[in-house]
């Protein structure tokens, strides 16, 4: 049996129950965002000379690709929250998985499968509310769907590791109000890096979220920097491959003692 | 049994004697400098029910987690199935049932579901999943509520369903931790029926409890654990002829009169116990206890003669009583 795959089975049988409102979210929410600030927003930005200095892009092209990875964070960052504590701490959901066969590679790999899945769902319909939009530019956009999905489990992965090791859910704010919400503000979603105050900029640039923005917007406006988007990929990774490792040490800690 | 290493060396191999399911040696589980388990012997033969008994904190789910291969051990020598946990961890917990202490069900799922689902980490194919579930449903008296929510389920109704979880891969080895603590008479009655059905069908049982009722009820052996230890192994009747009286009078005297008696009852029974609340004379003649009593011209303000129970034996091994 594939490592995971009965983990992620049970995580399916739980969203049968509730995906008709999880697909009608994943829908609206960006419909609601490139409406207010891709139409409304965009058109004032764009009337005075915005477009100048986005590269001749209007905004909605450039602001639609930034919330999407921004998106995939978030679904990213709360998926491994909430229920991985609740799994742990409320209902002793991993203890009665781990007393059968399973093991704890199986909960971190089933988690981890679960959540790409998850991403996938969310950002495929971004992505085809955003075609929708006009907001896509190039072909290439169907790459933006794994680079959205690489950054939501660059965020997934070191938050399990730090969801495995709380013993309650009060840290949980802290970790939205002052991690999640400021680099969904500053990461070059709304606007260029280069706005941001000098000092602040170097700080964007090592947080994972810049990577998949800077990304996904090459390739929904379809300008590549090979060498740029390569190092893109490779910082994600590494968010990735060294949350998981993480993960891994937290949930086994906490769980086999 | 707790069998001292030497001893054991100095049984002759026995070539028909059945392999024992569990087999644990100088058993030791600690939490940083906490020892939770010290060094503790026992075996479990096929078929058999096995117990548990002690007070809280006596290292009994400590014991259990060990087991039921979720928990490393510290030191010792643990065969479950006749492998090894360390290694076999997942071999082994495939032929186990567990019903652990907290009830640990998935409030996101139906009562169905949930046995559907334990059965597909078994790797039970789905219908073959569907079917067991059914069949434990009806098992446990559950099948009127297999599509609700698992949240407004009565705790008696709950555990009933833990115990269905832990059959769905028709294990060899049942392990029940406090399977009715927190539950009332007739839920715990009803559970002792499913139980007493399984153990007839050959289904060997380990369970814990600090119910001394519980444990005559089920176990045809136990061991008595107390901080850490095992102090005491055998059949509940063998511990009770061992470390007990035959029946047992419970004195209870006006408020302030015990602390006066002093010596008076000296001689009126095997052994006298001293309780805050009341006085137990442990004799084989309960009745004629009584009598002697007030004979010497006491009045005790309540008379209750009993069978000894592994209450007492506890008591008698360790000074204080099981529930506190
Ligand atoms: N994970 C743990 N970390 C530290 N101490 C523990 C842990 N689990 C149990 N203990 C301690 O070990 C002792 C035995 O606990 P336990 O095995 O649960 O006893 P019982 O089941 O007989 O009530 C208790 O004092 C308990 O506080
Ligand atoms: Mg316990």
């Amino acid at each position: 049996m594939a490592v995971g795959v009965r983990v992620l089975e049970h995580n399916a049988m739980v969203y049968r129950r509730t995906w008709h409102g999880s697909v009608l979210s994943s829908l609206l929410s960006p419909i609601l965002f490139l409406a207010a600030m891709g139409i409304g927003l965009g058109g004032y930005v764009n009337r005075n000379g915005g477009a100048g200095a986005l590269g001749g892009v209007p905004y909605i092209a450039f602001l639609a690709p930034g919330l999407l990875a921004a998106q995939a964070m978030q679904t990213a960052a709360f998926d491994t929250t909430y229920p991985i504590m609740g799994r742990i701490v409320w209902d002793k959901l991993y203890d009665a998985m781990l007393a059968t066969p399973l093991t704890v590679r199986d909960l971190l790999v089933g988690e981890l499968e679960w959540v790409v899945t998850r991403l996938t769902l969310v950002c495929g319909a971004f992505l085809v509310v955003m075609a929708a939009f006009g907001a896509v530019r190039s072909p290439l956009a169907i790459l933006a769907l794994p680079v959205a999905v690489l950054t939501g489990v660059a965020f997934a992965a070191p938050i399990m590791a730090f969801s495995a090791t709380q013993k309650r859910d009060s840290n949980f704010n802290v970790l939205f109000r002052f991690g999640i919400t400021p680099l969904f503000l500053l990461s070059g979603t709304f606007f260029p890096l280069d706005r941001l105050p000098a000092a602040i900029q170097p700080v964007a640039y090592l947080t994972p979220l810049y990577h998949g923005v800077a990304l996904a917007r090459e390739l929904t406006l379809g300008s590549v920097d090979p060498a740029a988007a390569v190092a893109h990929v490779v910082v994600l990774l590494a968010f990735a491959a060294g949350g998981i490792a993480l993960a891994g040490v937290a949930l086994r800690r906490r769980l086999v003692v | 049994m707790a069998v001292p290493h030497a001893a054991r060396d100095a049984v002759p191999f026995e070539a028909d004697r059945v392999p024992p399911l569990i087999e644990a040696r100088g058993l030791v589980k600690r939490f940083g400098t906490f020892t939770a388990v010290d060094s503790v012997d026992f075996e479990v033969a096929p078929g058999e029910a096995f117990g548990f008994l002690g007070p809280n904190g006596a290292g009994k789910t400590s014991t259990m987690r060990m087991i039921g291969c979720v928990s490393p051990l510290t030191d010792g020598y643990l065969r479950v199935l006749g492998l090894d946990p360390s290694t076999d961890g997942p071999r082994i917990r495939a032929r186990l049932g567990v019903v652990p202490q907290a009830d640990s069900l998935d409030m996101e799922l139906t009562v169905r579901e949930n046995l559907q689902i334990y059965g597909r980490y078994f790797d039970l194919s789905r219908r073959e999943a569907l079917r067991r579930a059914g069949e434990l449903l009806e098992f446990v008296q559950l099948s009127e509520r297999a599509n609700d929510e698992v949240e407004p389920l009565s705790g008696g109704m709950k555990r009933r369903l833990v115990i269905a979880r832990a059959l769905i891969n028709e294990p060899d080895l049942l392990l029940l931790d406090e399977p009715t603590t927190g539950l009332d008479p007739q839920a715990r009655h009803l559970l002792w029926d499913r139980l007493y059905r399984l153990k007839q069908r050959g289904v060997t049982l380990v369970l814990t409890t600090h119910y001394m009722d519980e444990a005559e009820q089920l176990c045809d052996r136990l061991v008595v654990m107390d901080k850490a230890k095992i102090v005491a192994a055998g059949s509940p009747r063998e511990l009770i002829e061992r470390y007990s009286s035959r029946e047992v009078a419970e004195l209870r005297f006006a408020p302030g009169v015990q602390a006066s008696l002093d010596g008076q009852l000296d001689g009126l029974a095997d052994r006298v116990e001293w309780l805050p609340d009341r006085v137990l004379l442990y004799a084989d003649d309960g009745e004629a206890a009584a009598t002697a009593v007030h004979a010497r011209g006491l009045r005790p303000e309540s008379v209750l003669v009993r069978r000894s129970s592994l209450e007492d034996v506890f008591l008698r091994l360790t000074g204080r009583s099981l529930v506190d």
